[in-house]
């Protein structure tokens, strides 16, 4: 065996310039796959990212009638015992308690509907990323009346401005129209431009007086050491608390878990293709390499090489092909991946439509390692799949015509 | 004592409407020990019979006897396993492995054979000095003269000791210095082990030293002239 896999690894650099441009088409071919699948991948990670951060967090809490229809009514039953049963559990690195009302926000240039909610700044500040999103003005620390945190998209269509005033219009729980006036302290940007649009920052207690009712608690918003936590929490929350409907990220928006499911899938199918035409790049190149030697394959059977070695030969140069080309891919896409992963791609050419997804303008690759790994064993495989052809071609060879071959 | 014995041996090929008889009923005995050459023009059925005797081909009909094992009726790794035993190949374009040296193609056998790395080492250098390459042990065939990869070619059938060596005109590429030392290396072995050599050739020069000359035509037996 051992002298076989020194012919099969002499005869793989017999000629250089074939053996190199098959490796340097696995090599690219590894690393178009694996850039497109960190990009896509990363895409949907900040997207799920930008939405758990910008808003969603791990776990929430509601009335279980709340998200049907946002009824002002639907309150969460006992929501400081939710609260300290949560301040003692593990799994939570911190919670925030929301009021949420859906109005119709008003300037003199223009209305848009707006979901309110009511936080407190402190706790949220752990939550989400809000106070860090905010572009201009302050996060809840300079203005004492009434102030109010909004987008940029909503500032831009309502022609907002610092200290300049909102004029929120929302029913009541009693079905009583209510105003507030409200002063904007800052202005924050996300990921995404919807979001934006759509959702403002109050603090609780000046929507309570608002509403007329202190401790309304309509949604509470869970964040765990770990997203992978968010299942386990559900769980014990659950079953400590049957009253309250709780949901993991992915249930509240399934759209981000599909998308997730999705990419899995499309993953493989992406990958297999660029595969499926790589091995017939290493087929063609291995059915040559037979052909060339068609003389000498027919003189190692003659003195008595038997079909077995002849094919393990064979494989083991398609297998060395793959083994040079392979750790060259992956080790080539990890540092491209790792050096756009830190700095970024700038795609603010189409960055409009990038916020109106969900992500940023600039987009960062990832790639979790164990698909590196995966798509090793794919790549060795197929290999060895295309291999099985030339191999084929050289035990049908007639040693006796072989050996007198040009 | 016969070593190889043909029965009514008959290879027919099919040219298009054409019957082509390239055996056509021959029977012959070799001895251990002979020195032979096989004559006859172009297309006379030369390399034809050496295929069928060593196993490479299988005739339409009769059979090839070789100590007692009928090999026509052998199956294919069964061929490739008594080939590998019994008999050593010269080829007319020697048919050396590139990749290896002069010394690692003359273990090639060997090291199909099983055998251990001290056995063949030791083989290998003592076949290459007695072709007198024991200064070109490293080197691949491609660094090597034709003469000179002829007699590693040569050291390589004689590598695992087979009981005869079938050689497909080996001195058609060679200047006549060459011939002259692959034959003498060749009569020697011969001589000395008792090696039963038969050759197909069109070289005088073989034939001037072959101790028994078969000429074949038409893929019969036309002459069988023993020394």
């Amino acid at each position: 065996m051992k002298t076989l896999i020194k012919i099969s690894w002499r005869n793989v650099w017999r000629n250089k310039l074939r053996s190199l441009t098959v490796i340097t088409s696995i090599v690219l071919g590894l690393w178009a796959g694996f850039f497109t699948m960190a990009l896509t991948i990363g895409l949907n990670e900040q997207r799920m990212d930008g939405a758990v951060k910008s808003y969603l967090s791990h776990v929430q809490i509601h009335h279980p009638k709340f998200l049907e229809n946002y009824n002002i009514k639907d309150v969460i039953y006992k929501p400081d015992a939710i609260s300290s049963s949560l301040e003692k559990n593990k799994l939570v690195r911190a919670s925030s308690m929301r009021t949420i009302v859906v109005g119709m926000g008003s300037t003199a240039h223009g209305s848009l509907g707006v979901q309110v909610i009511g936080i407190d700044p402190e706790h949220e500040k752990e939550i989400t990323s809000i106070s860090q999103s905010i572009l201009e003005g302050a996060y809840f620390t300079k203005i004492k009346s009434k102030p109010v945190v909004i987008g940029k998209a909503l500032a831009e269509k309502l022609k907002l401005d610092i200290k300049k005033k909102l004029y929120i219009t929302f029913v009541d729980e009693y079905g009583n129209q209510q105003k507030i006036k409200l002063k904007v302290e800052g202005i924050f940007k996300t990921a995404s431009s919807l979001f934006d649009e759509a959702n403002i920052f109050m603090k609780r207690e000046d929507l309570a007086n608002a509403i007329g009712h202190s401790g309304l608690v309509h949604e509470i918003s869970i964040l765990c050491h770990s997203i992978e936590h968010a299942n386990e929490l559900r769980d014990e929350l659950v079953t400590e608390f049957p009253e309250v409907k709780v949901e993991t990220w992915s249930e509240i928006s399934p759209e981000l878990g599909y998308a997730n499911e999705m990419m899995s899938t499309f993953i493989y199918i992406f990958m297999g293709i660029i595969l499926l035409a790589l091995s017939f790049g290493i087929i063609n190149t291995m059915l040559m390499a037979v052909l060339e030697r068609k003389r000498e394959l027919g003189m190692l059977m003659s003195v008595g090489m038997n079909k077995s070695k002849v094919f393990f030969m064979i494989l083991f140069e398609t297998v060395f092909i793959s083994c040079i080309a392979t750790p060259i891919g992956i080790a080539l896409s990890y540092w491209i991946i790792t050096y756009f992963g830190e700095h970024g791609i700038d795609l603010s050419i189409v960055g409009k439509g990038m916020e109106a997804f969900g992500v940023g303008s600039q987009v960062y690759t990832y790639l979790p390692n164990n698909l590196y790994f995966n798509i090793s064993i794919m790549t060795l495989i197929v290999a060895f799949i295309s291999s099985l052809l030339p191999a084929r071609r050289a035990l049908k060879l007639d040693p006796a015509e072989a050996v007198r071959a040009l | 004592m016969n070593v190889i014995k043909t029965n009514n041996l008959f290879k027919i090929y099919q040219q298009g409407d054409v019957e082509v008889r390239a055996l056509n009923d021959v029977s012959i005995d070799f001895k251990k020990g002979e020195f032979t050459a096989i004559v006859g023009p172009s297309g006379s059925g030369k390399t034809t019979f050496l295929n069928a005797i060593g196993g490479l081909d299988t005739p339409t009909s009769g059979n090839v006897i070789i100590n007692n094992t009928d090999i026509t009726k052998l199956k294919s790794n069964q061929l490739i396993d008594f080939r590998l035993r019994n008999i050593g190949f010269v080829f007319q374009a020697y048919n050396l492995i590139p990749v290896l040296t002069a010394k690692e193609n003359v273990e090639f056998i060997m090291l199909m054979q099983g055998d251990s790395v001290s056995k063949r080492s030791a083989r290998a250098i003592e076949l290459l000095e007695s072709v007198g390459l024991e200064d070109k042990l490293s080197r691949r065939p491609g660094q090597l003269s034709g003469g000179q990869q002829q007699r590693v070619a040569v050291a390589r059938a004689l590598a695992s000791k087979p009981q005869f060596v079938l050689a497909d005109e080996p001195t058609a590429n060679l200047d006549s210095a060459s011939t002259a030392n692959l034959l003498d290396m060749m009569y020697k072995l011969n001589q000395e082990e008792k090696m039963t050599f038969i050759f197909s050739t069109h070289d005088q020069r073989v034939i001037d030293r072959a101790k028994r000359i078969i000429t074949l035509e038409d893929g019969k037996i036309l002459s069988d002239v023993k020394e």
